[in-house]
């Protein structure tokens, strides 16, 4: 190494790094691919001994059994569930974030209660919530689920918006206020307006939590609501697995999230280490 | 800052900002007084819904003897505490919890840390490789351990294939069945989708380090671990304990995962606590039981976490 010249040495490393980073990219894609590619496969590839890498054609009758069985409307419920409630935190933990914010109202203890509600183990809590929703008749309906969803992501909104908001610069407001708005107006057309990619970048993040939940919707849906994530698990057997449709329809419920995240790219890191790294 | 509020109630909670209360009496007279309790209601009532009103019950029905045969609703004392201790399967399961918690954080931490530094340089192609790279992050867990077990398959899968080219012999590991594989089998998962986590975050923050000061201390002559223990760990610590926190307490609930790959198997092997507690509420029906077990979870993961957030240094 020692006899090389610089730039060469330089080369060297560069090479390795790429070694090494392909490498990685082979190991964490690896396991996405196969299930796309069990999607695509006829039962006898996914059947066959040795593996096979790749299919010899790609068809789509996997996706064809779930749409005509009504499997695929799965889907559709996850998709309502996840984009209402989200539409709904957005919303009222926008409003208490600006009320923390700006009037400062219970001061930090308020906020650390609100944050504290997330590390709630789920398991908790989904017992006495179980029997609350059995007791009011909420269970298996859109409407149990979003309120439920909206409750939980509520605390990463608030603690989201609430940096996003004391980025926004206070004389927009003043002025606005002294143009003769109502303080409503102010939040609505003043604040909303200037957090706006705040706003969506948080969303993308309470759609992808409420998208990806599972132990609620395993315990709240029977039949109307059931959400994709519980409807994967109804194909595990014992022995048997419904491999074509496991595959089939985790894409079907993995490519939205696809979607959603890569049109957020820019505001990835901010959003899961929930706001310590400013992006 | 000057911020205009009520100076109304804060001041029982807040210390008395006067720069507040100075912007805020020109405000005083305007009429939407309560806006900002109007703004925070709603929010507020959800979370005391879902969040507070269930605790709150779980801690009434704790005492009693609630199970699937029996609704006895007179006071039972601690009788449900005390069985705690003589449930051998509850420290089964928190010793597995802590089993995969254990070995599962520090792989993720190092192994995200290590990539971190292989993209911290710029490269061609750099932004390509790391959004690859975050894929597994952002599937769902519970599809996650799906793929995993079709991964882990003993015949039609791939990881035994792999295997048995390396092996020179045909591999046939029942990686979700053999009380021997199944830890690995959960934690490869648990690294495979998470890593991407701590990789994406501890890229942030190596890449805000300020640059002259590693460069100054290498041309010092300090070694590469010396410059990080000195100059770039106390710089990325913050965010580096923000992401062990939130990882940390992810894998102390973890469930979906392993409810794809083992579903607590074989027998009570791989059960954690709150797969355990799952099935004492729903397949048990052991509601005031459940109900103890929620609240010692509460109270252990409370003291953990306090007690983390003072040694991280995170509390101001």
């Amino acid at each position: 190494m020692k006899s090389l010249p610089f730039h060469r040495r330089k080369d060297v490393r560069l090479a390795f790094r790429y070694l090494i980073a392909c490498l990685l990219v082979v190991i964490f894609v690896f396991p996405v691919y196969w299930l796309f590619i069990i999607s695509f496969k006829t039962p006898d590839e996914i059947f066959a001994f040795p593996p096979v890498w790749y299919p010899k054609s790609i068809q789509f009758s996997n996706y064809f059994v779930l749409f005509k069985d009504g499997d695929a409307k799965t889907v559709l419920n996850s998709l309502i569930l996840a984009s209402v409630s989200t539409f709904f935190a957005m919303i009222l933990g926008t409003m208490a974030a600006y009320s923390l914010v700006r009037f400062k109202t219970g001061g930090e203890n308020l906020a650390v209660w609100i944050i504290s509600q997330r590390m709630m183990p789920p398991v908790a809590i989904v017992f006495p919530v179980f029997l609350l929703y059995v007791f009011f008749g909420w269970v298996d309906t859109f409407f149990g689920l979003i309120l439920l969803y909206t409750a939980f992501n509520l605390p990463y909104v608030i603690w989201m918006m609430r940096g996003y908001i004391e980025d926004i610069p206070l004389e927009l407001e003043e002025s606005a206020l002294v143009d003769g708005c109502s303080r409503w107006e102010v939040l609505w057309k003043v604040v909303m307006p200037m957090a706006r990619s705040g706003l969506f970048a948080t969303a993308v993040f309470t759609f992808v939590f409420a998208w990806n939940e599972f132990l609620f919707a395993l315990v709240l849906t029977r039949t109307e609501v059931t959400t994709y994530t519980v409807q994967v698990t109804h194909y595990f057997g014992g022995q048997s697995n419904f491999w074509a449709k496991i595959a089939a329809m985790s894409v079907l419920g993995t490519i939205p999230v696809f979607i959603a995240v890569a049109t957020m790219q820019r505001y990835l890191v901010r959003g899961i280490s929930m706001g310590a790294v400013k992006g | 800052m000057v911020l205009p509020g009520n100076p109304g109630r804060a001041f029982l909670l807040s210390p008395l900002d006067w720069n507040a209360v100075a912007a805020a009496t020109a405000l005083h007279a305007h009429p939407d007084r309560n806006f900002r309790y109007w703004l925070l209601t709603p929010a507020i009532f959800l979370l005391l819904l879902v969040g507070l009103f269930p605790l709150f019950y779980s801690l009434v029905v704790s005492f009693m003897r609630i199970d699937m045969m029996d609704t006895d609703t007179s006071f039972a004392g601690l009788y449900n505490y005390a069985n705690l201790f003589s449930d051998m399967r509850l420290w089964a399961a928190l010793g597995h919890t802590l089993l995969i918690t254990a070995i599962a954080l520090p792989i993720e931490l190092l192994l995200g840390l290590a990539m971190a530094y292989l993209f911290l340089d710029r490269m061609p192609g750099r932004q390509i490789f790391i959004s690859l790279l975050v894929l597994p992050t952002i599937i769902s867990p519970i599809v996650a351990g799906a793929t995993w077990r079709l991964l882990f398959d003993n015949r039609f899968g791939p990881i035994n294939q792999v295997l048995g080219w390396f092996a020179g012999h045909p591999v046939t590991a029942l990686w979700t069945l053999n009380p021997k594989l199944v830890y690995p089998a959960i934690i490869f998962c648990e690294i495979w989708q998470w890593t991407p986590f701590m990789f994406l975050i501890l890229l942030a923050a190596l890449s805000n380090v300020d640059k002259s000061q590693t460069e100054a201390a290498s041309i010092d002559g300090a070694g590469f671990f010396r410059t990080f223990r000195r100059i770039v760990l106390p710089a990325i610590w913050p965010v580096m304990a923000i992401a062990i926190l939130i990882r940390g307490l992810d894998l102390v609930r973890i469930f979906d995962i392993i409810w794809a790959l083992t579903a607590g198997g074989p027998g009570t092997m791989t059960e954690t606590i709150s797969v355990y507690t799952y099935s004492q509420g729903f397949k048990q029906f052991e509601t005031s039981y459940t109900a103890a077990i929620a609240f010692l979870v509460i109270v252990i993961l409370t003291v953990v976490v306090t007690w983390a957030i003072r040694r991280m240094g995170l509390a101001k």
